[in-house]
């Protein structure tokens, strides 16, 4: 209480101590407050909404001018686009005629009528609930295991990593339990982009583990291998990744084996995500403290012992936000997969622009719109996701 | 060497490795399947139905090949593929056969180690424009923005002619017909050039289909037909035959309305078409009713024609160059004897 | 030891493999190889070059207008990525609630939807849908034009005595070199500064100026015209390169933005108040002593954005923008067929330009990398 430290240091001060009677004595002191002032209520153009307004709002000429133009960009963006998306929009309708209206908006029906492929492609309908199943037990197993205090995580992520992608596998492509068999041909919209999403960045995340363990690595030949092999994938754009598995894959194998498309778009997918997922990993690495490997080591740990048991577990749990992180770019992306002519979720939509039935001039903004808002939803989702884990991590060391 | 054979083995273990051997046929014949590569939607030449079922003539050279084989015109896998990706997929053994509208050239008979066994569709490039622009001829097209697709012979062509004729332009070439076709009718281009069979064919694909033109030019020859690996002759003559025998066909008046009279023929060369006499088939490896269930199943070449691309489908092509040799056209196919 | 021999061993049998493999297919199907078709004649057109190129040229000439059109479209992404980015980096740190929010809301948006999406939005939902040539909407008077074929602005066509503005320009430039190095040296000697940024504004503009008026402006505007189907003269913009640009600008701006703001707080407070103890003007606090401390910690992620955006102009093969991903690996790669060699040299030029931008970063940072004690 700074009234009080002051009114102290006056006290002990003698030459400055006023004299007010004749006998030096506290009593006499009068004109030393007794009890503390009623607290004034903050000046008004601190408080309340106005005075919020006044703060971050209106404080200096400058910051007026900043908010007028705010105001002014606000008002030229959302009006427009909820009269578009909303007021104006077509919700139903069975074919072009409904959104070839004057001063339409977007045409929510065009996506009305092509939602079963924009989620499932052309996979055969009466097969579709075999993909409804797959995202169901996929959601209900994920959902859990993003909530640290969940009894049993260790067990579902087991469950995740390692029994999900081969019930997935079979139950989607089918062929054997008496399930028709569906080629992957067939396959698209959301299933591809979550197909290869997810296939990417589990596929990835051992082999950037390798890479940056041998990046790390003692042993000048397969460090420089590793080196090598990340930057050439993070040299090169995806996009002539995918046209090489797409075009010169088939010319590298011998004559007579020849795999499915969508396999070797996974496969270079898989190839270039694990390059960044190395350098995620090895930022992981290099923040464990020496202490630990030399722990380890005095332990009488082997190399993969020290790796498995003590580097690993802190280090990849400390490069969780990047993993995250890397898995939003590699969603993001899954959209490149179209210029090779797989349909995922972008592609699909797109290819329905050229409908007949459905061309308008509102389709592809409509289309476009929507494929943003699914492709915007998941990746701004993962992302604070992220922040919230980092954070997390950022309290335990705080506290150490 | 034995290393690879290890390597192979591993593949193959996979589930999504097959093998395409030498041998095309055995190999087919065990799949039980023809795995035939087509385009990515071209109406008239290979389109999924809104059942999701394959249509089109080049479809119909996929099913011909497969009743042959099989007695079954069905027992077709269908493998959708880009301009670019067509050869490798091909080559590579991806898919047995490709019959996706790709022109015969010199080149890709000669330097990209692939066979065509015969024409299905004599094409050749024009033009399409806006009805609006007045436009009667190519030759007043200087100065245009012409959209088309990359990796096609049209691209060539297209710079080929207006070179000759001394003109300008301005190429706006796409991977994909889709997007060639919404670029065009989106404006970006004043030409849209490509096959003319093509372009009556996306030309239903536009808003108002009524308002392009096609030009009278064509300014290339483009004979469209199936394409095999080179090295498997075996398999090369199959697929020429199937589509001979759709052609011998019409030009025996055999069709699949009438075939059950056409068994009773006495005319001897319908009674080789159909296998009743000699052993035509079999010389071919398959067996000798391959031209009976060609027809019955698939039709002969003009109901094809005319069911896809002629008067009973929505593009409704004359026939003009793809008529029989005996009508004015040069569709000719070597004798069954 | 015996493990690096292993992992050296393999990698030769898998390379070998590979190669055998090649070989054998590529003899088998009698498909060509090597490096011969780079000077055979192309024989297609490409809708925008920078340098002289005809249907008669050559694939490696196609290669080069390829090579060129990817450098101009990421030059020109760069730029405009830098400047929205550090505007939308600052504005995120404005005391302005609002700005702040909105700087939040551009960022948290364009970060989160795919690059390809955004293009193929500006390509085909806006840009496509401009009116026609005829209706073209037209910008100042009649000097320029926007329509669905691209942006046409009027050029400067140099007549007799142009080459003394440009010399004008160079001498200008030079004089501030000069001038830069003087004033250096008499701060150190006597402690005096020289307003140089402002004078050397002065000079930069004023004497190519004046040059100008006095050789009665050499210059005459090329406006572009309505002929036949097309504008035609002046500069173009084609919508191409106009909605690649936008894409690429507005998405990497998000990131850079993010990267600016984390640049600037990294700097500790103190180190204002330090500033501000020694009395320091708030400006010159900004331009001494955050932004030489922001940069060093902007820098080097700037830098890898960049590159990204370099990278991600391949997009264009999804457009008809002529790049090299859409004209070499894909046009050239269609025409002759030879996919391993197309491929391999587009891999590696993508490749040279990011491992010569990692080595000037080292350099950078080693240059820059703070002296501690």
């Amino acid at each position: 209480m700074p009234e009080m430290h002051w009114l102290n240091a006056d006290m002990n001060d003698d030459t400055s101590r006023p004299v007010a009677g004749g006998k030096n004595s506290a009593q006499n002191l009068r004109f030393v407050r007794e009890e503390f002032l009623a607290e004034e209520p903050a000046p008004v153009s601190t408080v309340g909404i106005s005075g919020w307004m006044r703060i971050n709002l209106f404080s200096s000429p400058l910051n007026i001018i900043l908010t007028a133009f705010s105001l002014y960009l606000v008002w030229l963006i959302v009006p427009p686009v909820i009269e578009w998306a909303f007021i104006n929009a077509i919700w139903e309708g069975e074919d072009r005629n409904a959104c070839l209206v004057d001063n339409a908006g977007a045409c929510w029906a065009f996506i009305d009528a092509k939602f079963g492929q924009i989620i499932y492609g052309r996979y055969t309908i009466d097969e579709r609930w075999r993909v409804d199943l797959v995202y169901l037990i996929g959601a209900g197993a994920l959902i859990p295991l993003l909530f640290e205090k969940m009894p049993g995580r260790r067990y579902l992520a087991l469950f995740l990593i390692l029994i999900y992608p081969v019930f997935a596998f079979v139950l989607l492509t089918g062929g054997n339990f008496g399930l028709p068999h569906v080629e992957t041909a067939l396959w698209g919209g959301l299933l591809v982009t979550l197909v290869v999403a997810v296939v990417g960045i589990v596929a990835s995340l051992p082999l950037g583990i390798l890479l940056a363990l041998g990046r790390r690595s003692d042993m000048p030949v397969v460090r420089m291998f590793c080196i090598g092999f990340i930057e050439l994938w993070r040299g090169v754009p995806l996009i002539t990744v995918l046209f090489m598995a797409s075009v010169m894959l088939p010319l590298f194998l011998p004559e007579g084996v020849n795999f499915d498309k969508l396999i070797r778009v996974l496969i270079g997918v898989a190839l270039f995500s694990s390059a960044y997922m190395a350098e995620v990993v090895r930022g992981g690495l290099q923040a464990i403290p020496r202490g630990q490997y030399e722990a380890a080591h005095a332990l009488g740990l082997s190399y993969w012992q020290s790796m498995g048991f003590i580097i690993l577990p802190q280090a990849l749990r400390m490069v969780i936000p990047g993993i995250v992180n890397t898995f939003i770019g590699l969603f993001k992306d899954t959209t490149l997969v179209l210029i090779v002519g797989l349909f995922d979720l972008l592609g699909i939509i797109q290819l329905n622009f050229t409908d007949p039935n459905w061309s308008t001039p509102q389709t592809a903004a409509t289309g476009y719109a929507f494929a943003g808002l699914i492709f915007w939803a998941f990746c701004f989702g993962m992302s604070r996701y992220s922040i919230r884990v980092e954070n997390k991590l950022n309290e335990g060391t705080r506290r150490a | 060497m034995k290393f690879r054979y290890l390597m192979t083995a591993f593949l193959g273990a996979s589930c999504f490795a097959s093998a395409a051997m030498a041998a095309t046929l055995e190999d087919v014949k065990s799949k039980g399947y023809v795995q035939c590569g087509v385009s990515q939607g071209l109406p008239g030449f290979s389109n999924p139905d809104d059942a999701g079922d394959w249509q089109g003539i080049d479809v119909d050279v996929c099913r011909a090949v497969a009743a042959a084989i099989f007695g079954d015109a069905d027992k077709v896998k269908y493998t959708p593929l880009s301009a670019k990706e067509r050869f490798t997929a091909l080559q590579s053994g991806e898919v047995d056969l490709l019959s996706r509208n790709t022109t015969w050239t010199a080149t890709r008979d000669t330097a990209l180690g692939l066979d065509f066994t015969g024409v299905n569709y004599y094409d050749g490039q024009g033009f399409l424009v806006r009805r609006s622009l007045g436009i009667k001829s190519a030759l007043e097209l200087n100065g245009a923005a012409v959209c088309t697709n990359t990796g096609t012979t049209t691209e060539l062509n297209v710079a080929d002619y207006f070179r000759a004729n001394d003109m300008e332009y301005e190429v706006v070439a796409f991977e994909k017909a889709d997007e060639v076709v919404a670029a065009y009718d989106a404006g970006r281009c004043d030409v849209y050039t490509t096959d003319q069979s093509a372009l009556y064919a996306n030309r239903l694909k536009m808003e108002n289909a009524d308002e392009h033109v096609v030009l009278p030019e064509i300014i290339s020859k483009e004979p469209l037909g199936p394409v095999v690996r080179q090295g498997d002759d075996q398999w090369a003559d199959i697929v020429a035959w199937s589509l001979h025998a759709m052609v011998n066909a019409e030009e025996l008046g055999v069709s699949s309305a009438n075939i059950a009279d056409m068994r009773k023929s006495t005319n001897p060369a319908i009674r080789r078409l159909l296998g009743i006499e000699g052993t035509f088939g079999e010389n071919l490896g398959v067996s000798n009713m391959w031209a009976d269930h060609i027809v019955s199943q698939v039709g002969n070449y003009g109901e094809s024609f005319d069911r896809n691309v002629g008067k009973d489908s929505p593009l409704e092509i004359t026939r003009g160059l793809n008529a029989l040799w005996s009508n004015g056209g040069i569709m000719y196919a070597p004798p069954i004897r | 030891m015996f493990f690096q021999a292993l992992v050296l061993g393999s990698f030769g049998l898998f390379v070998w493999f590979i190669v055998d493999n090649t070989i054998t297919n590529l003899e088998k199907q009698n498909i060509a190889s090597g490096f011969d078709f780079m000077s055979t004649t192309a024989g297609f057109g490409i809708v925008q070059s920078l340098i002289d190129y005809s249907e008669e040229a050559s694939y490696g000439r196609a290669f080069l207008v390829a090579l060129l059109n990817t450098l101009l479209v990421s030059a020109l992404g760069i730029f405009f990525a830098t400047i929205i980015g550090f505007l939308i980096g600052i504005a995120r740190l404005s005391p302005n609630w609002l700005l702040s929010r909105l700087a939040a809301v551009y960022i948290e948006t364009f970060r989160n939807i795919p690059l390809l999406l955004q293009i193929l939005f500006w390509y085909i939902a806006v840009l496509s849908n401009l009116p026609g040539p005829r209706n073209s909407l037209m910008l100042w008077g009649d000097a320029g034009a926007l329509n669905s074929r691209g942006l046409y602005l009027p050029a400067p066509v140099p007549q007799d005595g142009a080459g003394f503005v440009v010399a004008a320009l160079l001498v200008a430039v030079a004089i501030i070199f000069g001038l830069r190095h003087w004033a250096r040296r008499r701060q150190l000697e006597t402690g005096q500064q020289f307003p140089l940024f402002r004078v050397g504004c002065g000079i930069l503009i004023s004497l190519p100026l004046v040059v100008l008026l006095l050789t009665g402006i050499p210059y005459t505007a090329e406006i572009p015209e309505l002929r036949g189907f097309n504008y035609r003269g002046g500069i173009r913009l084609i919508p191409e390169l106009m909605a690649l640009v936008i894409a690429l600008a507005i998405y990497t701006a998000a990131f850079i933005a993010e990267i600016v703001r984390a640049g600037i707080q990294s700097v500790s407070w103190g180190q204002s108040e330090a500033a501000m103890a020694l009395g320091l003007r708030p400006g010159v606090t900004l331009r001494l002593i955050i932004i030489p401390q922001a940069m060093r910690v902007i820098i080097p992620p700037l830098t890898s954005q960049y590159l990204n955006l370099t990278k991600n102009s391949s997009l264009a093969a999804a457009m008809a923008y002529p790049e090299l991903t859409s004209v070499f690996a894909g046009t050239v790669l269609n025409q002759t067929g030879q996919a391993i060699e197309v491929l391999g040299i587009t891999m590696a030029v993508y490749l040279s330009i990011s491992l010569l931008t990692s080595l000037a970063m080292n350099w950078y940072n080693a240059r820059n990398a703070l002296v501690e004690r």
